[in-house]
Parts: structure tokens; C-alpha cells; sequence
């Protein structure tokens, strides 16, 4: 079956579907997911997640931007056009600071979005899952644990039984 | 949790002080489902325009439109149409910015600093609150761009951010009033940013139960596809700490750097160096009464009783409680500060504020600020949401006054007798203001109508069924 994305298991509770990452998580499987309508706390470690690499982009961001406020004061005021105001020193890190303060959440707020948005590879706005006819169920009140036919261990028979050992609701196919 | 940490040695103290759970109250009553939660708040952009929207988005409309006649008419004829004359040339508006950036604080304060200390029931105000921030920024945003009277310069390259000019001049990074420029337009910016971001589970929730293929469309483009995975989820949460932790400094700078603009100057009664938690407490004050203000009748109209709880309610007042009393020992510290000071004009400033001409306009701000407040401290006032409800107006008022007293009474008696003067507001003033408040109920019913009122996904998450040990 070429055209199938994956199996899909629907589940009632957040206990139930943590309790079924975790058993999918041993049994080694690599390309699935747990679809959810709002983070589950404890989920990261039941699927055996790393931590998130967003707050690299922050740093980056963070620094650039404080770097990019103090070269501007200096460019600026103490160095393209100098402006000496009642004899106060042309550039100075204290009147300096607020500006580039600004300019460090500007510039580390934007990174870690970007950084949020290619991590999960968003926007995207076409994916197996958003095809199912279940989509509404996804972002309300149900919990879903999808097994990708791309994985290596993936056989079609055998990982259905092994889904359904997970005692879900309800399992089905995902179209491509 | 300690059977993972048996391996460690429990500290003996812990034996001895026996710590107990305190029980807090839920966040959602009468033991709500994720599905009920879901259907209250698409519900309410889901429904049929309701009469009473059309009814309130024709006055805001045209309230809204008193002040663009008003700022086309100062464009038009120059700045002399405000009141704004020799010795007072700051009045009204940079009253209403510091008003209006003031408004816009609970919400930052409520999304950010209450998210990192993990305080669940922000999640049903949290939203609202956001978008309440944004559309006072933009309400902000519009005194000090018009007050420079020629606007276009205001926008042409070199006048407020340092673009390259025609005449190789750079803005002057001494100034505070410059620092204000990148501390609001990057408050604006953060907050717009993390608004959206807190947005997009809804987005997706909204897109997915969507009947019409116009409403997919549009709230598919806007969800950018998020589909729930907790692969997603993990960076995005991670990301929303992030956009708090960077939020929370942010809110406490913002309103630091706009007490700059009147604290490094020296002027009296301006030059001290309370004025940065004093402006921030009050920030977060007004913000807080706005907050109630807004959300009070939409619990009412939407029947949000059992996501906007007596729990909600009392938080915020308390709230309200704890930064009005800090507003009121502001108050008084800045006289005692003036008199230990022995600076004869600091003493004459303060004074004059309480029994000089605008010693009406001191009194309404000490009865709204520092004595209405104070009524929280009975559980039966918190109780009763209409005594609440006009008691956060009270506090909108007192927050106006507490700037136009800053501003105007410092300015209009300072240094030399013979410049002494008496600042009125004129027509246009008035007009240009009142009509702000029309402007933000535009966006306001606008958000009301297109947007999910309450973060859902969050609130979600904070009921007792979201947690996997829960029986």
C-alpha cells in the first residue's frame, strides 16, 4: 500500500495516549508522533524527546541584537556624525544601554520564533494528519498516536497488532 | 515524583515542618470537559453577529472617528490646535500615551510575568488581555507621532530611527524620548509576536471545525498549518517561556524608559528617582482596572462564569489592591522625598499639586487611585462584580488624572514666577481623545468577532482531567 502515510490510534485520555508513547518509544519505532490538543505535561520524556534547541536561536538573536544597538549608538553619534552635547562623552555604554536592551528582545524574540517555525518545519500547510477526517477531533478533545509507514520498522500487519495492543479507541489508516 | 527520587537523601527538616498542599481553587468550574471548553469559546465566533456587536461597532466607528478628524485637522492646520502652549508644552498628549501605554501593561504582565510564575488562571484572561496591550499601543502610538505636527517627518527616514538622511544627521541617543521610540515600538512588536504565537493552536482549532471554505482558507493561512503534534509542542512551549522570560523585563522597561522621558529631566516634581517603579506599579494598575473593564461584561453577555471564576476575579483585584498601594506610597514618598530634600522648588511643586489651581484634578487622583482600591480588602466587595466593575473604572480615571497631574502641574509653576501659566485642554484635545477610546473598541469588537476570545489549548491544559495522573 504506497499511498498510506501511516496508522492512526485515537485515544481518550492524556494518561492513555502518555502511556502508549512511552510503550511505542521502547519498542524502538522512530517516525511517529502524538497529535494533541494542548501540550501534556510529562509527554516530552514519554516519547523520549531531547530538549527543544529553540533557546540556541535566542542567544544567537539575543547577542546580535545588543551588539547591533552599541555599534549603532557609536556609528551614529560618536563616530559618522558626532554630536557633543554639554560635554558629555560622545559615546558612553550607560546611554547606550537602554537602546541596545530594546534591540536584545527585538532580535532574540524574532530568532526564537524563526527558530520555533524551522524546527517544527511550519508553516506547512499540508500534512497526512490534517487530511484525516478525525482533524476536528485533533484540536478539541481527543488524543491521537500515529506510527509513519516511512519508519524502518514499520510492517503494516505487525505494527497494527501493536497499536492496538496499545489498547486505543479506534485505529486506522492515514492516506498520503 | 519522590518515588524517582527515593535514591536521594531526604533532608531531615523535612520530617520536622511536615509541608502541606495548600489546596488552590480550579481555574475551570463545575468540571468543565475539553470538548464544552472548546464549543463555549468557538461558539462565539462561530454564532450569527449578534445585535448588540453591530449596535456598539457603529458608535465605536464613529466615537473612532473624532480623532482621525481630529488628527487630520492638526495635520492640516498645525500643532497650535492643541492646547499646548508656553509654559506647559507637554499636555494632553503625552498624557494619553503614558495613559494608554499604561493599559496595555496587565497584559503583558499577565502572559508573561504570571507565566513564569505559574500562576494557571492567567490562561483565561490571558488572551483578551494581549489584545487589549496591542490596540492601546496602537492608541499609544498615535499622540507622539502626531505631536510633532508635520507627521510625515515623523515617518521619513533619520527623524525618529536612525536611517540615513539627506543631511548625514543621526538622531540623538542621549535623549530618552528616543530610547521611548525603540522601547515602544519593540513592546508593540514583542507583543503583537507573542500574541500571535500564543494564537496559532486556536487558529488550528478554529480552522479545523471551519464549515465554510472561506473560513478554512483564512484561519488555515493564519494557523500555518499547526496540526497539535508534541513534537511541535515541545519547541513551541519552549518558545512561549522564552517570549515570557523576554516579555517580563521588556514590561518593566517599557514604563521605566517612558518615566525616563519625565525623570531625567529637571524639572520639578519630575526629576526623581522614584519614577520607574512608580510608573510601572501604576502601569500595571491601570492595566489591571482596564482588564476588569473589559472583561466583566463579556463574562456577563458570553456566560463565561465557569472559565472567568470568583477565583479570577479575586485575583485580579488583589492585584489591583497590591499595586494601587503601591501607587499610594509612591505618592507619598515623592512628599517625603521633597521636604527631606530641603529643594525649595521640589517643595513648592509638591505642594502646589495638592492645594495649588490643579489641586482638583490631585484629589480625583488620590480618591480614584489610592482610596478606591482599598474597598478590595473585603471579600464581599470582590464578590459583588458590579462594585468591582465601577471600582476598576474609578481606577481608569485615577490613572488618567495621575499623568495629566505629572505633567501639567510640574510644567505650568516651575522655576520663575513670571513664566507661570494655566494649561486648558481645547476641543480638539478633548475630541482627538475620546475618540482613542472609540478606536480600541473598534479593535476590540473586531478581536471579538474573528478571534477566539480565550486561549483555549491553555486553558485546557490547566483543568485537572489534562493532567496524566489525574483519576
Amino acid at each position: 500500500m504506497a499511498d498510506k502515510f501511516g496508522i492512526l490510534a485515537k485515544f481518550d485520555t492524556p494518561a492513555d495516549i502518555m502511556h502508549a508513547a512511552e510503550k511505542v518509544r521502547d519498542a524502538g519505532f522512530k517516525r511517529w508522533d502524538v497529535i494533541t490538543p494542548f501540550p501534556i505535561h510529562g509527554m516530552d520524556g514519554a516519547m523520549g524527546l531531547k530538549r527543544s534547541w529553540v533557546p540556541r536561536f535566542t542567544i544567537v538573536g539575543g547577542t546580535t541584537g545588543f551588539i547591533t544597538g552599541m555599534s549603532m549608538i557609536f556609528y551614529t553619534n560618536a563616530f559618522d556624525y558626532k554630536i557633543l552635547i554639554g560635554g558629555k562623552p560622545l559615546f558612553s555604554p550607560f546611554f547606550a544601554f537602554p537602546v541596545s536592551y530594546e534591540l536584545t528582545i527585538l532580535f532574540s524574540a524574532f530568532a526564537s520564533i524563526i527558530g520555533m517555525f524551522i524546527l517544527n518545519k511550519l508553516p506547512m500547510h499540508y500534512h497526512s494528519a490534517l487530511k484525516a477526517d478525525k482533524v476536528a477531533e485533533m484540536s478539541d478533545d481527543k488524543f491521537f498516536l500515529y506510527i509513519e509507514s516511512e519508519d524502518p520498522q514499520f510492517d503494516d500487519a505487525k505494527t497494527r497488532t501493536f497499536i492496538e495492543g496499545l489498547h486505543p479507541v479506534e485505529v486506522s489508516d492515514m492516506e498520503k | 515524583m519522590s518515588s524517582s527520587h527515593s535514591h536521594e537523601v531526604r533532608p531531615a527538616i523535612l520530617d520536622e515542618v511536615n509541608p502541606v498542599d495548600i489546596p488552590r481553587p480550579a481555574c475551570v468550574d463545575n468540571n468543565r470537559s475539553f470538548n464544552w471548553i472548546t464549543e463555549k469559546i468557538c461558539g462565539i465566533i462561530e454564532e450569527k453577529t449578534p445585535t448588540w456587536w453591530w449596535v456598539c461597532f457603529i458608535i465605536a466607528c464613529a466615537t473612532a472617528s473624532f480623532t482621525f478628524i481630529g488628527l487630520a485637522y492638526l495635520t492640516v492646520t498645525g500643532v497650535g490646535v492643541w492646547g499646548l502652549a508656553n509654559p506647559v508644552n507637554w499636555g494632553w498628549a503625552i498624557v494619553n500615551f503614558v495613559f494608554w501605554i499604561g493599559i496595555g501593561h496587565a497584559g503583558t504582565l499577565i502572559s508573561a510575568i504570571l507565566c513564569l510564575l505559574r500562576q494557571k488562571w492567567r490562561t483565561s484572561i490571558n488572551r483578551a488581555a494581549e489584545a487589549m496591550t496591542i490596540f492601546a499601543v496602537v492608541c499609544a502610538g498615535l499622540f507622539p507621532v502626531f505631536h510633532v505636527g508635520r507627521v510625515w517627518f515623523a515617518l521619513y527616514p533619520g527623524y525618529l530611527f536612525p536611517f540615513p538622511n539627506a543631511n548625514a544627521i543621526w538622531p540623538n541617543f542621549r535623549s530618552a524620548l528616543l530610547w521611548d521610540v525603540f522601547a515602544v515600538s519593540t513592546y508593540g512588536t514583542v507583543s503583537v509576536l507573542f500574541w500571535y504565537i500564543g494564537l496559532i493552536p486556536d487558529f488550528a482549532t478554529v480552522r479545523d471545525r471551519a464549515k465554510t471554505k472561506f473560513r478554512k482558507i483564512a484561519y488555515g493561512i493564519v494557523a500555518m498549518g499547526w496540526r497539535g503534534s508534541n513534537r511541535h509542542w515541545s519547541n513551541y512551549e519552549m518558545l512561549y517561556l522564552i517570549l515570557a522570560g523576554l516579555s517580563t523585563p521588556l514590561v518593566l522597561s517599557v514604563h521605566t524608559i517612558v518615566s525616563f522621558d519625565f525623570a531625567i529631566s529637571l524639572v520639578p516634581g519630575w526629576h526623581t528617582t522614584i519614577f520607574p517603579p512608580y510608573f510601572v506599579a501604576g502601569a500595571i494598575f491601570s492595566g489591571f482596572g482596564m482588564v476588569i473593564t473589559l472583561m466583566l461584561p463579556l463574562r456577563a453577555i458570553y456566560g463565561l462564569q465557569d472559565l472567568i471564576t470568583q477565583y479570577h476575579i479575586d485575583c485580579m483585584t488583589k492585584i489591583i489592591l497590591a499595586t494601587g498601594t503601591m501607587v499610594g506610597y509612591a505618592y507619598g514618598m515623592e512628599f517625603f522625598i521633597a521636604a527631606y530634600g530641603a529643594n525649595e522648588f521640589e517643595i513648592f511643586a509638591f505642594v502646589n499639586r495638592a492645594f495649588g489651581n490643579y489641586a482638583w484634578a490631585y484629589w480625583i487622583m488620590i480618591s480614584c487611585n489610592v482610596i478606591s482600591p482599598q474597598f478590595f480588602w473585603f471579600k464581599s466587595i470582590r464578590e459583588n462584580t458590579t462594585l468591582v466593575w465601577v471600582i476598576s473604572l474609578f481606577v481608569n480615571v485615577g490613572m488618567w488624572f495621575e499623568r495629566f497631574v505629572i505633567t501639567v502641574t510640574s510644567l505650568s509653576r516651575d522655576f520663575l514666577p513670571s513664566s507661570w501659566g494655566y494649561y486648558s485642554p481645547t476641543v480638539v484635545d478633548i475630541f482627538t481623545y475620546l475618540g482613542t477610546f472609540g478606536l480600541f473598541s473598534v479593535l476590540f469588537l473586531l478581536f471579538l468577532r474573528f478571534v477566539p476570545l480565550m486561549a483555549m489549548a491553555e486553558i485546557k491544559a490547566v483543568t485537572p482531567q489534562a493532567d496524566p495522573h489525574h483519576h
